[in-house]
């Protein structure tokens, strides 16, 4: 039987299946969860940073109606460390209990968890819990944090420092800068932000006593770590007890990566009572407790030739790791972060030293993007500023510092081995969005007009497809990187896919249906994915670092060839030909060059269920699994560009166009893709002008969102975008990551703008996000000239 | 629920939700709840009582009376935008409406509540202090009428007292060849004002000021008006140089409070720059 040709859904904006549910709001959030009996977790936190924990006295709040336990860090005996999962030479581990119990060290900073019938009675009661504190000195500034004067917040760690670590050839650098026509210095600030996603964390564990089992529901990007970590490290559960679900989460920006104290304590505290523990965090707990990201003070050189060519690189970073160790927090400013400091450029010499410090604040971790935004800043501000000192055009001295094109492997100064680039290529069809030269014009003209216009670059590149397991694990990293797929074909041909990465916003259920849809020529309706389930899915790593696609994507095409080989092993067994001879098109297995001696997939999966006429020795069923590990990191890259006016009178800056060229490899659904990059510029955008958590004397001054300022839709406007497309040969998708992109680039991107728009006042460069208008009234008005 | 226990009380007239109050130990009044709701959830107020001002009838509604526009207080925040009269008689006081919060909290948020509460950033005081506002007040002794510039006594202190109710709120219509407009610089954030300025102006035929109220909320503890500000535009020509000379005095006055979002001095200069903003935007409306 002859089929006709189906179109491939791989490439196309196909809706997100997904999205129906969601924008109904039909979807099933942990809050959504409902158990009888359930009871309600309240945490007492630390208003302090710092304080000594004297004595914690609950009597009355133990007599409040409907108060079922009250539970200090003492009573949490058995228990270990929340775990450090990425090692560092001589990282210094301080213990991170669930509960403090000695001292709280940040103000939210859990000590006591209040369970009640109903929330109403376990605030109430929270509120009667006594803490006697003895306050101590607290220190949260990044660049103070190993004073001699600082307050010690670890006995483990003196002054503060939590690691030294560096990477690259000091000495190269410094025969570098001897012979460098210039060498550009500046400090380089990276505020701290926080990743707010709209979903706030929470946790519902359910212990089974009749069983044994613990079934943990939670906002999770990786069920599995979070069920290895928790139940394995710090409550000693056998992981087979242990089913850890992660439902819709809407959203996480790497803030869901991590595990937290409070689910770790639910679990706890449900094998205590015998009953259901819930947990959902306010907004204002939030801002206090999920993770924050960035945090870098910078002090960085570069060296130039008179011709403008980059001849070294020198970074001096201090990273806020917070008042703890965030589950891969020693990674981010360490291997996510240095190892990217060679940019798109070719840079001869780079040394980068980092310092790990300890202070009375949040704990910092991965925040979209995760020390490669910090990276592509810290190069795209001193190409910059070194344009400036050499008096250069900023496009040329980009032209001449780009690596040129390569299609299989590139080793920079810093431990990478990129896949494949053209960075020029790139660059180029920006240029020609923007019509640079009339763009400057333009500039030209306003300034004439006494108006300050800006055009600010940047040009990224990311590693991402995070992986591989050997890599990572010479660098210190306790986890595997891989990723796991599934795939069942049912009796009638419908097709499950479970896959270990995780959906918080990123559409796998359109993406992945594309893949088998067009892998096995049937429609998407006939297939459903299913993740964020230990109970269901493989072993798996989740979703971060912009991997879905290319490592989990990989993972289930594998499987899909297994069942494509051993369906034509069935095929050509009802054919009465060779297997050999089948080849699968148009959703049928066919005798090569005889489209009508086929049959279609259907038949075949019902006989694999039905082996009735079977080839010998095969076994039945049709559901193969498959890991992929892969041999490196994807490198996507990019150009993106800003236009911007600053408002003399008020400072305030105004983001006139926004251009984006992103190479992302090939590209599984464009709008998907899009909808990404438009997500991250706004991010990026939002770090540059008003995102930033400020801290005073450890109290979160912007613990609100009346206080902390997220990008909204009136400060930007319709972006401008557009792709390159450079294959990764890492992987058989060819494609490379786009989940981070956008938050990459678009930090830098402003801030040159605002510094160029600034330039007619000698300004050369600013050293602290975010560019709030009085911010940059104030640099407008202590100018010099 | 995240506030911490308190009694209901749902009266039906002005007359019962003052015999509530003066009953009641530590009751809140309860408008549109933008301000009291948000502050009870985070356990910063726990009064024992709410009494809901949403079921009192005759606190609602726009009317003209003889010249003066008298809007009910709980009229939100959406009707004050979107009322025909207002937008006839005084659009400077639906611009204002305008550009509070977002829409949910106009369609919940009232100007009666929002003006009792005095919060140091909301839009419309330098509105209601450029233009005239008169606030009826009922409590035990019967209604007293309180002239805006009594109104704004400190950080969320108004001239209310704790036994009275803010029933309605007059607004004096402008004679022809007026002009206002309220110009705001929003925080980030919150999108309060860091700085919002109304500047209201009667021109006479030739273009002399005859009549001049200028308001300036958000940079200090209270909204303010600005003396010096009329005082160098009344009587005289305004031409640009005048409106420019007059500006420089916005911030006098203004116990301008800096923050994350400015120092002292870059509010008081917002002050100044906004003053000339809103007074150019007035005179150009004022000429037609």
């Amino acid at each position: 039987m002859a089929t006709a040709t189906i179109e491939r859904l791989i490439g196309k904006s196909i809706k997100r299946r997904e999205d129906p549910r969601f924008i109904t709001g039909r979807g099933t959030y942990v809050d959504d969860v409902k158990l009888p009996g359930t009871t309600h977790a309240v945490f007492v936190r630390s208003p302090h940073a710092h304080a000594r924990i004297k004595k914690i006295d609950t009597t009355a709040a133990a007599k409040h109606p409907g108060v079922v336990a009250i539970f200090t860090g003492k009573d949490m005996t058995g228990v270990n460390s929340l775990p450090c999962g990425w090692l560092l030479p001589d990282l210094k581990v301080p213990p991170h209990m669930p509960l403090a119990s000695d001292a709280a060290r940040y103000v939210g900073d859990p000590v006591a968890v209040v369970i009640a019938e109903t929330e109403d009675a376990a605030l109430d009661a929270a509120d009667k819990v006594k803490v006697t504190w003895d306050v101590l000195p607290a220190v949260s500034a990044t660049d103070k944090a190993d004073a001699r004067t600082s307050a010690q917040i670890h006995e483990v760690a003196p002054s503060n420092v939590a690691f030294k670590w560096q990477i690259g050839d000091a000495g190269a650098v410094d025969t570098a800068f001897r012979n460098a026509a210039r060498v550009v210095k500046k400090k380089i600030v990276n505020q701290r932000l926080v990743a707010n996603p709209m979903e706030p964390r929470a946790c519902l564990a359910r212990y089974d006593a009749a069983t044994g089992d613990l079934t943990l529901w939670v906002t999770s990007q990786n069920p599995h770590v979070h069920r290895l970590l928790m139940a394995a490290f710090v409550l000693g559960i056998p992981e087979q007890k242990v089913r850890v679900i992660a439902p819709d989460v809407g959203g996480a920006f790497g803030s869901k990566i991590f595990l937290y104290n409070e689910e770790t304590i639910c679990s706890w505290a449900t094998r205590q009572i015998k009953r259901p523990v819930r947990w959902t965090s306010t907004r204002r707990e939030a801002f206090q407790t999920d993770a924050h990201g960035r945090d870098h003070v910078t002090e960085a050189e570069m060296g130039f030739a008179a011709d403008g060519k980059i001849v070294g690189l020198r970074v001096k970073t201090i990273a806020n790791m917070g008042a703890y160790l965030s589950t891969f927090a020693p990674a981010v400013p360490t291997y996510l972060y240095a190892t990217l400091l060679n940019g798109v450029y070719t840079i001869p010499a780079i040394h980068a030293h980092v310092t790990g410090v300890f202070t009375n604040t949040t704990p910092v971790d991965a925040y979209r993007g995760a020390g490669r935004p910090e990276a592509a800043y810290l190069l795209e501000r001193m190409i910059e500023a070194g344009a400036a000192a050499l008096k250069m055009d900023t496009v040329e001295i980009r032209r001449k510092n780009f690596i040129p094109k390569f299609d299989n492997g590139f080793q920079t100064q810093v431990a990478l081995n990129y896949d494949s680039g053209n960075y020029a290529a790139a660059f180029d069809k920006l240029l020609r969005m923007l019509d640079y030269r009339k763009a400057r014009s333009d500039q030209e003209a306003a300034r004439k007009q006494g108006r300050f216009l800006g055009i600010g670059f940047s040009t990224y590149i990311e590693a991402c497809s995070i992986a591989p397991s050997k890599v990572v694990g010479s660098l210190g990293a306790q986890a595997g990187l891989y990723e796991s797929g599934k795939v069942r074909v049912h009796p009638t041909g419908g097709v499950t896919v479970y896959t270990g990465s995780h959906s918080h916003g990123q559409g796998h259920e359109t993406t992945f249906s594309q893949l088998v849809a067009d892998e096995l020529g049937i429609p998407m309706e006939q297939i459903e994915i299913v993740h964020g389930d230990t109970g269901a899915i493989p072993f798996g790593m989740g979703t971060y670092g912009s991997r879905s696609a290319s490592v989990g994507g990989t993972a289930l095409l594998m499987s899909l060839n297994k069942i494509k080989e051993k369906g034509k092993k069935i095929a050509a067994h009802l054919l009465e030909a060779s297997p050999g001879d089948i080849e699968y098109a148009n959703g049928q297995f066919q005798v090569k060059g005889f489209p009508g001696k086929a049959v279609p997939f259907g038949q075949v999966a019902l006989t694999a269920y039905v082996p009735h006429k079977y080839p010998e020795g095969l076994e039945p069923g049709l559901e193969e699994t498959s890991f992929y590990d892969p041999s490196n990191f994807c490198f996507p890259f990019g150009a993106h560009a800003c236009v911007v006016e600053v408002d003399r009178d008020t400072g305030q800056v105004k983001v006139l166009r926004y251009l984006a060229v992103d190479d992302v490899g090939n590209v599984m659904n464009p709008m998907i893709v899009d909808g990404m990059v438009h997500g991250g510029i706004a991010q990026g955008v939002g770090q540059a002008l008003c995102e930033g958590a400020v801290y005073d004397e450890g109290q979160l001054v912007t613990g609100s969102m009346m206080d902390y300022a997220l990008p909204k839709a009136d400060m930007l406007p319709m972006y401008e975008t557009d792709r390159t497309v450079t294959p990764t040969l890492v992987n058989p998708l060819g494609v490379k990551g786009a989940g981070e992109t956008g938050t990459i680039a678009a930090t830098p991107a402003v801030m040159n703008a605002v510094v160029d728009a600034l330039a007619p006042l000698g300004i050369d460069h600013i050293e602290t996000m975010p560019l709030t208008a009085g911010r940059v009234w104030s640099i407008m008005k202590s100018a010099k000239r | 629920m995240y506030p911490a226990a308190f009694d209901y009380h749902a009266p039906t007239t002005v007359k019962d939700a003052l015999k509530l109050l003066g009953k009641l130990d530590d009751a809140k009044l309860l408008a549109g709840g933008h301000s009291l709701i948000p502050m009870m959830k985070l356990r910063l107020a726990q009064p024992k009582h709410l009494i809901d001002l949403g079921k009192v009838k005759g606190l609602g509604g726009v009317k003209e009376e003889k010249g003066v526009i008298v809007v009910g207080a709980m009229t939100t925040h959406w009707e004050v935008e979107s009322s025909k009269v207002l937008k006839a008689k005084v659009p400077v006081v639906s611009e204002t409406a305008a550009v509070i919060g977002d829409p949910a909290v106009r369609n919940k948020g009232t100007i009666g509540g929002s003006l009792a509460h005095g919060d140091p950033a909301a839009d419309m005081p330098a509105t209601a202090i450029a233009l005239g506002f008169e606030f009826v007040c009922e409590g035990p002794k019967g209604k007293r009428t309180v002239k805006v510039d009594d109104w704004f006594k400190g950080l969320m202190e108004t001239a209310l007292k704790d036994t009275e109710l803010l029933t309605t709120i007059r607004i004096p219509v402008w004679a022809a060849g007026s002009g206002a407009c309220y110009m705001k610089f929003p925080h980030p954030a919150s999108r309060f004002a860091i700085v919002g300025v109304c500047a209201a102006v009667t021109l006479d035929k030739g273009g002399v000021c005859k009549k001049v109220g200028v308001g300036v909320t958000g940079a200090g503890t209270r909204a303010v008006r600005a003396k010096t500000v009329e005082a160098a535009l009344l009587n005289k020509p305004l031409d640009a140089k005048t409106i420019e000379a007059a500006a420089q005095k916005a911030a006098d006055g203004v116990d301008v409070q800096a923050d994350l979002q400015g120092s002292v001095e870059y509010k008081s200069h917002l002050c100044r720059v906004f003053a000339r903003r809103a007074l150019e935007a007035a005179v150009k409306r004022a000429q037609g």
